[in-house]
């Protein structure tokens, strides 16, 4: 309401770098760019010049901050979060794409395509600690909410690697479906879920012993099964959906996360690629690689509302309150 | 039913965990029944390494003629790929307990493959990489000994090794003249030229080439309104200049097709012709497993990991290399297991799926050993499209739109 008030006597601009409700954030691979969306008024609101190649994309536990990596400037910027001005950077290592954030915030851990490691970043001073060998092309990661694993998964090495955040070495592996890429902890830090693309399928494994507990395949009528690539992975914090974005089928599917049941199937944009809750839980944002779009579901009836052209190759999805 | 092979830690750190409740002597004891146990149910986690012994059998080549001196002829095609492929295989097989070893037969130009396929290769391993002519491969898959030996082709493109002259112990890496055939006419289509000028050259495998195009031609109701051998009868009055115009003066045409594989005249066709026309074919807009242009889907990482290692772009036979070692690793990792039954029958099941750079899950054609892929479609510097192209639809997987579907296969495969 303040919002549509401050718009309504034309002093907009003013109000609305402070008042703003939410912030969805979206890196534009091919753009060089972010695009900041207001996700209520369904608006791209603008789009500014970030460096080379932004991807992997973070938000500070205090919303803050925003961590982007620049592939091809080989650093994760550091931007403030309301002002959009460049802070600093971290070493990240070459080619960052994917990397996750610890619950504190204060380290980053990098995965390393083209050398097989993990790096591991100490935020506050901006120094790379260690560096982790991993399987071949590493690319999703993660930090369980209660900071126990650093999860990485190994594209072409077929694992999923534990590591302890306190030793940054390696406890466990885990062999899962070909070429994984997404990792994602439940809130509650019990189960971890891997999607794989090549065996279109999400397996989520019991952290307390890495075991597998279900494999979950997914069938869409009128889609060939080799379209069906699994990427971005989701859970909602009390464990009742997750939701995960099905690559090049150009869909999101709804998945009951106590039965491990499919329950819907909802059209977005081309090569849905990575996933984020609004801060509230009722509503998913979904960047569409080829399809330059993001598309907003409404999770209360599971409907996609709106697709909002953001800019050319949409990547990663960070949402402010 | 995938069982995690990885859980010894776990039932470690668990064994751990119950030991401060037990007495040192009987500690020892436990330890040593827990040895025991994991020894015996774990057979493949046990100490000692699970070896995989791969054999990549090849011949050196003469240097071919060549048109330009921009590429240089590259000697060990295929052999790179082979070698970074097991170095992946051996990360994972880090973490398994499964060492993968390559070990290399390159024939001298003048030697026998027969006679080294016999005394150094059979008995010895199970699995070989071949990267042979295609009759050179059926020789050798024909060989007694080769009966219990699984063959992965790297470097024949023909048709009739799928169809008819299919071997039941070879499977084949690379996409057949018939997949890159349907998928330029896939694009053509797309683009509407369906008035083809076809351009053949005198080489066997030019006329095999024609052959598949003509197929393709047929089965996507394309028209084929002119076809010409290249005659190589050059003299002092020609110039490619002018020859060209000549030899392509013909009736109104939207493309030319050329079927050139040694690449004797094909380059020189693009800015020649008398009309302006695009080139497909093996030259021009060309069909392949991969190709230096090639980024999406990861490829990128791919291209610099090969570049790498071998020091050069990654060619076809290395990509078909590279893929038959990592089919091995994965069949290997999954069926845990080094022998030939349970790894053949893990590559041709429905379970199998290999990552290859490409867009699409790949795995084996069960009724003739054709590995089901997508072609690229590259220009000299820009990946044009991959096929199987939009719009081309198939019950099972878009992929079998590209070369002999199952119910068009001439393959019967003696069971053995």
């Amino acid at each position: 309401m303040i919002k549509k008030t401050c718009l309504s006597i034309a002093i907009g601009l003013l109000c609305l770098g402070n008042v703003m409700a939410e912030s969805v954030f979206v890196t534009l691979e091919n753009d060089n760019a972010l695009a900041i969306v207001d996700p209520i008024a369904g608006q791209l609101i603008k789009t500014i010049p970030i460096g080379q190649r932004p991807r992997g994309i973070a938000i500070s536990p205090d919303y803050k901050f925003l961590y982007i990596a620049t592939s091809d400037d080989n650093t994760i910027k550091i931007i403030d979060a309301s002002t959009f001005k460049e802070l600093g950077h971290l070493p990240s290592g070459k080619d960052p794409e994917t990397f996750a954030l610890n619950p504190a915030g204060n380290r980053i851990y990098v995965s390393n395509e083209d050398d097989s490691l993990v790096t591991v970043i100490d935020v506050p001073n901006k120094k790379a600690i260690k560096q982790i060998k991993v399987g071949v092309e590493p690319e999703g990661i993660t930090v369980s909410p209660d900071n126990r694993w650093l999860v990485s998964a190994s594209e072409t090495t077929n694992m999923v690697h534990w590591i302890d955040t306190k030793t940054n070495t390696i406890i466990e592996n885990t062999l899962v479906d070909p070429r994984p890429r997404a990792v994602s902890f439940t809130a509650d830090s019990q189960q971890l879920w891997v999607s794989s693309e090549m065996a279109g399928s999400v397996m989520v494994l019991d952290a307390n012993n890495q075991q597998l507990i279900k494999t979950i395949k997914f069938e869409i009528s009128g889609i060939t099964t080799d379209k069906i690539q699994p990427v971005g992975v989701v859970i909602d914090k009390e464990r009742h959906r997750a939701y995960v974005a099905l690559g090049p089928a150009n869909r999101v599917a709804v998945i009951n996360a106590q039965t491990f049941e499919v329950e819907k199937i909802l059209l977005v944009g081309q090569r849905v690629w990575n996933l984020a809750f609004s801060p509230d839980q009722k509503r998913l944002y979904t960047t569409n690689g080829t399809s330059n779009d993001m598309s907003i579901i409404d999770l209360d009836s599971q409907t996609v509302t709106k697709s909002i052209g953001v800019g050319t190759y949409p990547w990663g999805v960070a949402v402010k309150p | 039913m995938f069982i995690n092979p990885l859980k010894l830690t776990a039932n470690n750190l668990f064994a751990k965990k119950m030991m401060p409740l037990i007495n040192p002597p009987n500690q020892i004891f436990i330890s040593l029944l827990y040895l025991l146990l994991i020894s015996t149910t774990h057979p493949a986690y046990a100490k000692a390494k699970l070896n995989i012994n791969i054999a990549y059998l090849s011949q050196e080549q003469k240097n071919p003629p060549q048109l330009s001196n921009l590429d240089p002829f590259v000697k060990d095609k295929g052999l790179k790929g082979a070698e970074l492929g097991i170095a992946d295989d051996n990360t994972t097989g880090e973490f398994t307990g499964q060492q993968f070893n390559l070990v290399k037969f390159i024939v001298p130009i003048e030697g026998n493959i027969v006679d080294t396929f016999n005394k150094d290769i059979a008995n010895k391993f199970q699995y070989v990489i071949v990267n042979l002519n295609a009759e050179q491969l059926n020789t050798i898959a024909d060989l007694p000994v080769a009966k219990n030996i699984l063959l992965f082709d790297v470097a024949t493109l023909d048709d009739a090794l799928r169809n008819e002259q299919c071997r039941s112990n070879v499977l084949h890496l690379l996409p057949s003249r018939a997949m890159r055939a349907d998928a330029l006419a896939q694009y053509m289509l797309k683009k509407r030229w369906n008035k083809w000028f076809l351009v053949i050259g005198n080489s066997p495998e030019d006329r095999l080439y024609a052959d598949a195009l003509k197929r393709s031609a047929k089965r996507f109701g394309m028209k084929i309104v002119t076809e010409k051998i290249w005659e190589h009868t050059y003299d002092a009055r020609k110039t490619t200049q002018s020859d060209i115009a000549v030899f392509t003066q013909v009736d109104d045409y939207d493309v030319l097709v050329v079927a050139d594989e040694h690449s004797e005249f094909g380059e020189y066709l693009d800015y020649r012709t008398w009309l302006a026309r695009p080139i497909i074919g093996t030259q021009g807009l060309i069909a392949s497993a991969w190709h230096k242009t090639h980024e999406q889907w990861g490829a990128i990482q791919m291209q610099n990991r090969f570049k790498d290692k071998a020091g050069r772009w990654m060619e076809e036979q290395d990509y078909g290399a590279y893929l038959a070692t990592r089919a091995l690793g994965e069949a290997a990792t999954r069926s845990l297991s080094s022998e030939l039954n349970p790894i053949k029958a893990y590559l041709l099941s429905p379970a199998f799926a290999l990552n290859g750079y490409t867009g699409a899950p790949l795995s084996f054609r069960s009724w003739d050993g054709q590995l089901r892929m997508p072609v690229l479609l590259a220009a000299p510097r820009s990946l044009v499209a991959v096929a199987p192209i939009e719009g081309f639809l198939h019950p099972k997987t878009e992929l079998d739109t590209l070369g002999y579907d199952q119910a068009e296969s001439h393959c019967q495969w003696t069971p053995q």
